[in-house]
């Protein structure tokens, strides 16, 4: 492909580089671009990222490994396009998500994307593991599978297979148990959501996994689905409808919010601790929910909730987006996004470290754990938090 | 060319002089009031064509709709008694220059909004008020296509306004629109007050935005909460162009359950929002139209408004934030009648 | 192996420095006009000690280094025209200290504007340092290392007029404090010590500055933009004149544009009024709108547009987006106040000439001292007919800015020739000696600032 291909050829030289992609919630550094805050050569700044796209496709560098690593160093958290003040920021992400798209095309794509993606391909998820162990996250917990309830659980793959993500996937079904809500899960005939796998610039791939998920929901009856993930989220609420796929799709702690609030759930037991909320990107800054997590954890007894100074469309990612929670392109530093991401949750005071996204819940406890900051943070989803102060153990 | 029908005769068997002796700003008796809109009328000068605030009030006082506000404007062009500096003139005239390309004509073939010049308050038309009514004039780049031109009056130039609103005027038919429903109702008193003034053909039905609420309230009546808000209204200069549109003021807020406050200036003793009289070039301008604005927001205040209901952008620009600084809430009305319907206001504050 | 390479990659670790194409692709542009020259590496310190490692590097192995802070000049000046070493400094991030009594800060060279703004708000609401017009990420010691000027330019003058004191790293590779603070005392005056302009407004070629002590200024609670505006540009001189006999204003900036219309042709002025009250902000208003601009509004000359409270600072800049093009760079020049109407009436034809619309702005400094004046002139990156025609517009403005003696702020490399051939034939000398004994071996940000 070239320039006069490329989809944006007519905008993407319409950076100026001025560097308002990489502010937080006001101008108190220049961190906000997790890739940046990783690396701080300009290279991997959002303007970087789109000069040298432009470069790449005018033929002006060549591709390398470095300039794939660049690329897909972007976790997609969406800051640079709610902090760029000019009128072509809506399309900063496609940009970049078509670069990728270039680069999926040609075969010259970092190894573990590659892995990232064949994995999704065969398995229906990244770590490859067999899609018949899907379903064992529920074992023993009695959730039903989904015939016909009022909402689809879906949990998504790191809820499925990562540890700690089955161990958050597992507490939430036990509060809708508690709460009366009728749901079933899809256990091992579940499949990867694709949202990363779009991020990543598989169109294609993506486009397969929409419309084999759309039409199982639809086979299955599927109108309200609630998801684990922001991720999911994201997707099914904005993707699918493209594929014909309209449902009702709530994020777990909307549920929740309205749950507490009906009086449909019980959290009088309390979760008394310090807590501060770390925005995911997929939930926040790419579908505005900066309210319903907040408003669960102030509903619980006990719970006092301190904020970050990035906070809602200030959040710094955790560094996991763009399929970086696997790909890890920008682990191995203190300067990771995630590890500055838990000092930052620690100057506040707070004891707990409450997310509400897998993604976020493992990258941030391994920070930690890099941070040996173990004694004085817990990173908790709030469906842990929840969990507690319903009484599920 | 277009020429203002204005009856000479209807002020001299006027008893009443209303359109002078009933203005807020300028204290003057009857006799004098007569032979003032005289000399005016026979192109002299006059104290008035030099005081005026041009808050359009006179229009509506006229009783027999003689358009004595439009015939001081008209004036204060021939006889070169400019309301404003003449920077401000020529800044005002420069800013309805269309300079970002060609609107886009979508055909409607019915009814639609015309946003006018205020293309960037497309947020203020959300939700099920708005529900599948066709938009003209969406883009903040295009709007100066949509643009009434009626706001020249501030600036004594009705030249400007003859000369370009046939042409908006032809825009917004393009879009073959049978209905038009303004946005602003400076739009909607430049299309049924100003254009059969002078005689400008408008081809399409325009339609009040307090009308076009009032009904839509009406529609989903089972879905009002009253809202339970002590409320002002700011009326705007434009809404004298359209005083039997007035009265949906009332009926909206009676809709709603919002209690329109016993005040001394409302309705046709409303007092200017100040943002063209802290310009002109008369001494003290600027300290007048603060006192003007002291003594409105005092007015709201001691009538115990919780919130003031603007309808023009200009007065919410103007005085928006100086109502907030006062513990009243500024909304627009479109948003205030959200708020009845279980819906979030955008512009909220 | 590189031993250059390897040597950077000792002192600041691998993660830090570069040699692939990307990064020098990246750092061999400017976002103005100036053509890109690639650097041999990229390299981003964290302390003062790694920059002196560095230097000392570079020196042996006779390779330039080009310091960068936020890399927003637009003339150029960080562009490695002999290639070397693009020393990126926006990893050297700290506030290191704000004396509240004293008011100063001193921060690290990649501070920005931004990150300083947004500390006192947080932290000391009734400080503030002057914030230019770049957008925030540019950098405090870059601002004052090229003689910038912010919007406290009115009442105190140029940026660097507000430095208290520097830490350089030499040529040479030694550290070099100059103030109070070289005495261990505080860091609260430049005087009445031997001078630091030794190292402002020679663009980096003559040390790395790594500290920057800066001055503060009281914040008043209200802060906010009035507006006026003239249709007649030979008023300006005498509005400034008068505005900052008042004493009562902090920025005074007149302007004119082609684009949007309403500006066309007509001189604005957006002038700051603070006050810590209503009644000194109406005390104010009154000494500023009606006592001393009255005049122009009953003789309809000139016309007040209101005040607004709340300044938006840092303010947002779209002006490389006008040509949706993605670039702009303008000559800015400090001259004095009468030239107003000429500037705008010459750079207005050359506009017009390079068919580019014209945008012309007159920041007051001190009392009507002098002004900072910029001609602006975008251009879209995309088509290399509009760079060409930007730039010779820029050269042109440059002979300009000259012929209507002023003297050019930052110029770039064109500029910078045209002033040292008017320069004093001894002070050019001095210049010359004084480069060759801090820089022995000619390796920083060589090109700029040569004496033949």
């Amino acid at each position: 492909m070239t320039l006069t291909d490329y989809k944006y050829g007519d905008v993407i030289h319409r950076c100026f580089r001025c560097g308002y992609c990489k502010f937080p919630i006001n101008w108190m550094d220049v961190n906000n671009c997790p890739a940046y805050a990783r690396f701080r050569m300009e290279t991997y700044s959002c303007g970087g990222r789109l000069w040298l796209t432009r470069a790449w496709l005018e033929g002006e560098i060549e591709w390398s490994d470095h300039l794939a690593d660049i690329l897909y160093s972007c976790t997609a958290c969406k800051n640079c396009e709610v902090k760029c003040p000019l009128s072509f920021n809506i399309d900063i992400l496609n940009m970049m998500i078509a670069a990728k798209g270039e680069m999926v095309e040609r075969g010259e794509v970092p190894s573990p994307v590659k892995e990232f993606l064949e994995n999704i391909q065969r398995q229906g998820n990244p770590y490859g593991t067999s899609r018949a162990k899907r379903g064992e996250w529920m074992e023993g917990t009695g959730i039903e599978a989904y015939q016909g309830q009022e909402f689809l659980y879906y949990v998504g793959c790191v809820g499925s297979y990562d540890t700690r993500g089955q161990e958050t996937a597992r507490i939430l079904g036990k509060v809708l148990q508690k709460a009366g809500v009728s749901f079933g899960v899809l256990g091992n005939d579940e499949n990867c959501d694709g949202n990363e796998v779009k991020n990543l610039g598989e169109e294609t791939l993506f486009e397969m996994l929409a419309e084999e998920n759309v039409a199982q929901f639809q086979g299955l009856g599927v109108q309200k689905i609630v998801t684990l993930s922001p991720h999911s989220y994201n997707t099914m609420k904005n993707d699918y409808p493209g594929f014909n796929g309209e449902f009702e799709v709530s994020h777990y702690t909307q549920l929740l919010q309205g749950l507490i609030r009906d009086g449909g759930l019980d959290v009088s037991g309390g979760y008394n601790a310090t807590v501060t909320y770390h925005d995911p990107c997929f939930l926040g800054r790419w579908n505005e929910e900066y309210n319903a997590p907040r408003a669960v954890l102030k509903s619980t007894p006990g719970v006092q909730l301190v904020e970050m100074a990035r906070n809602k469309d200030g959040a710094l990612c955790c560094g996991g987006g763009g399929g970086n929670f696997y790909i890890d392109l920008l682990g191995g530093s203190a300067d990771s996004p995630a590890r500055r991401r838990v000092r930052e949750a620690c100057e506040t005071g707070a004891n707990v470290l409450a997310v509400a996204c897998p993604n976020c819940l493992t990258m941030l406890e391994d920070a930690v754990k890099a941070e040996g900051l173990e004694d004085k943070l817990a990173v908790k989803d709030i469906a842990e938090i929840v969990g507690e102060a319903c009484g599920i153990k | 060319m277009y020429e203002l029908k204005f009856n000479e005769d209807e002020c001299l068997s006027c008893t009443t002089q209303d359109c002078l002796t009933r203005c807020q700003y300028m204290d003057i008796d009857r006799d004098t009031a007569k032979a003032e809109i005289l000399k005016i009328a026979h192109g002299e000068d006059s104290f008035v064509l030099h005081d005026c605030v041009t808050c359009y009030a006179c229009e509506e006082y006229c009783p027999v709709n003689n358009h004595p506000f439009y015939l001081i404007v008209e004036k204060q062009e021939e006889l070169d008694v400019p309301p404003l500096p003449r920077p401000l003139i020529r800044r005002g005239i420069q800013t309805g220059i269309p300079f970002r390309g060609e609107p886009d004509i979508e055909e409607i073939n019915g009814q639609a909004l015309d946003m006018g010049v205020f293309s960037d308050l497309m947020y203020l038309i959300q939700g099920r008020l708005f529900e599948g009514l066709p938009v003209i004039s969406q883009d903040p780049r295009k709007m100066f296509h949509y643009f009434c031109q009626l706001m020249y009056l501030h600036y004594g130039r009705t030249s400007v306004i003859k000369e370009r609103l046939p042409g908006i005027i032809q825009t917004i038919a393009k879009h073959n629109v049978t209905e038009v429903i303004c946005f602003h109702d400076e739009c909607y008193g430049t299309y049924t007050s100003y254009c059969p003034a002078v005689g400008i053909d408008v081809p399409f039905k325009a339609v009040h935005l307090f009308e076009f609420l009032y009904n839509r309230l009406n529609e989903l009546k089972d879905d009002i909460n009253p809202i339970n808000l002590k409320v002002a209204y700011q009326r705007p200069c434009s809404s004298r162009l359209s005083s039997d549109k007035h009265h949906f003021v009332r009926g909206i807020f009676e809709l709603i359950g919002a209690e329109n406050v016993e005040r001394e200036y409302v309705d046709e003793n409303a007092l200017c929002c100040g943002g063209t009289i802290q310009g002109q070039r008369r001494e003290g301008s600027r300290k007048r139209a603060a006192d003007v604005q002291k003594r409105n927001i005092e007015d709201m205040k001691n009538a115990g408004a919780e919130v003031c209901v603007f309808n023009c952008p200009a007065c919410y620009t103007t005085l928006g934030s100086m109502v907030a600084k006062n513990g009243i809430r500024p909304v627009f009305m479109s948003d205030l009648c959200r708020l009845a319907i279980g819906e979030k206001p955008a512009g909220w504050r | 192996m590189d031993s250059v390479y390897q040597a950077l990659v000792d002192i600041v670790g691998q993660e830090h420095v570069s040699n692939r194409q990307e990064e020098l692709f990246i750092y061999s542009y400017d976002l103005g006009t100036t053509e890109p020259h690639r650097p041999d590496y990229a390299v981003i310190p964290r302390t003062t000690e790694e920059i002196q490692e560095i230097v000392k590097l570079a020196n042996k192995e006779k390779v330039p280094v080009v310091p960068l802070g936020g890399g927003l000049s637009l003339a150029g000046l960080a562009v490695p025209f002999r290639g070397g070493i693009a020393l990126d400094l926006k990893r050297m991030d700290s506030i290191l200290e704000v004396n509240e009594k004293a008011r100063y800060a001193v921060v690290e060279c990649g501070v920005s504007q931004g990150q300083l703004t947004s500390y006192l708000e947080r932290n000391f609401p009734h400080l503030t340092h002057s914030e230019p017009g770049a957008p925030p990420t540019a950098t405090i010691a870059g601002n004052v290392a090229i003689h910038g000027q912010g919007d406290l330019a009115q009442p105190y003058g140029f940026n660097s007029d507000m430095v208290n004191g520097l830490e350089i790293v030499l040529p040479t590779g030694e550290v070099c404090k100059f103030g109070s603070c070289s005495i261990g005392s505080g860091w609260y005056t430049q005087h009445p010590l031997p001078d630091v302009g030794l190292f402002l407004g020679w663009s980096g070629t003559t040390g790395i500055i790594t500290k920057v002590s800066i001055r503060l200024f009281p914040s008043k609670k209200i802060r906010g933009v009035g507006q006026f505006v003239v249709e007649d540009e030979e008023l300006v001189p005498e509005i400034m004149y008068k505005l900052t006999h008042t004493q009562m204003t902090e920025d005074v900036i007149a302007f004119s544009q082609a684009i949007p219309p309403f500006a066309s042709g007509l001189q604005h002025f957006t002038i700051n009024i603070v006050a810590d009250s209503e009644k000194e902000l109406e005390f104010k208003h009154e000494i500023v709108w009606d006592d001393t601009l009255g005049e122009y509004i009953r003789s309809g000359a000139g016309g007040f547009l209101g005040f607004r409270s709340g300044l938006q600072r840092p303010q947002v800049s779209k002006t490389s987006d006008w040509r949706k093009g993605g670039g702009f760079e303008y000559v800015g020049a400090i001259m004095p106040v009468e030239t107003y109407p000429e500037c705008y009436r010459r750079g207005r034809d050359i506009s017009e000439r390079h068919d580019i619309p014209y945008t012309v702005l007159g920041r007051c400094i001190g009392a009507a001292h002098a002004m900072m004046f910029s001609w602006t002139y975008a251009f879209n990156r995309a088509d290399p007919e509009t760079i060409r025609q930007a730039r010779e517009a820029l050269h042109e403005t440059d002979d300009l800015a000259l012929e209507l003696h002023g003297t050019i702020w930052k110029p770039g490399l064109y500029g910078q020739k045209l002033v040292m051939e008017r320069l004093d034939p001894n002070t050019l000398n001095l210049m010359k000696k004084i480069k060759q004994m801090l820089d022995p071996n000619g390796i920083m940000n060589p090109g700029n600032w040569e004496v033949s």
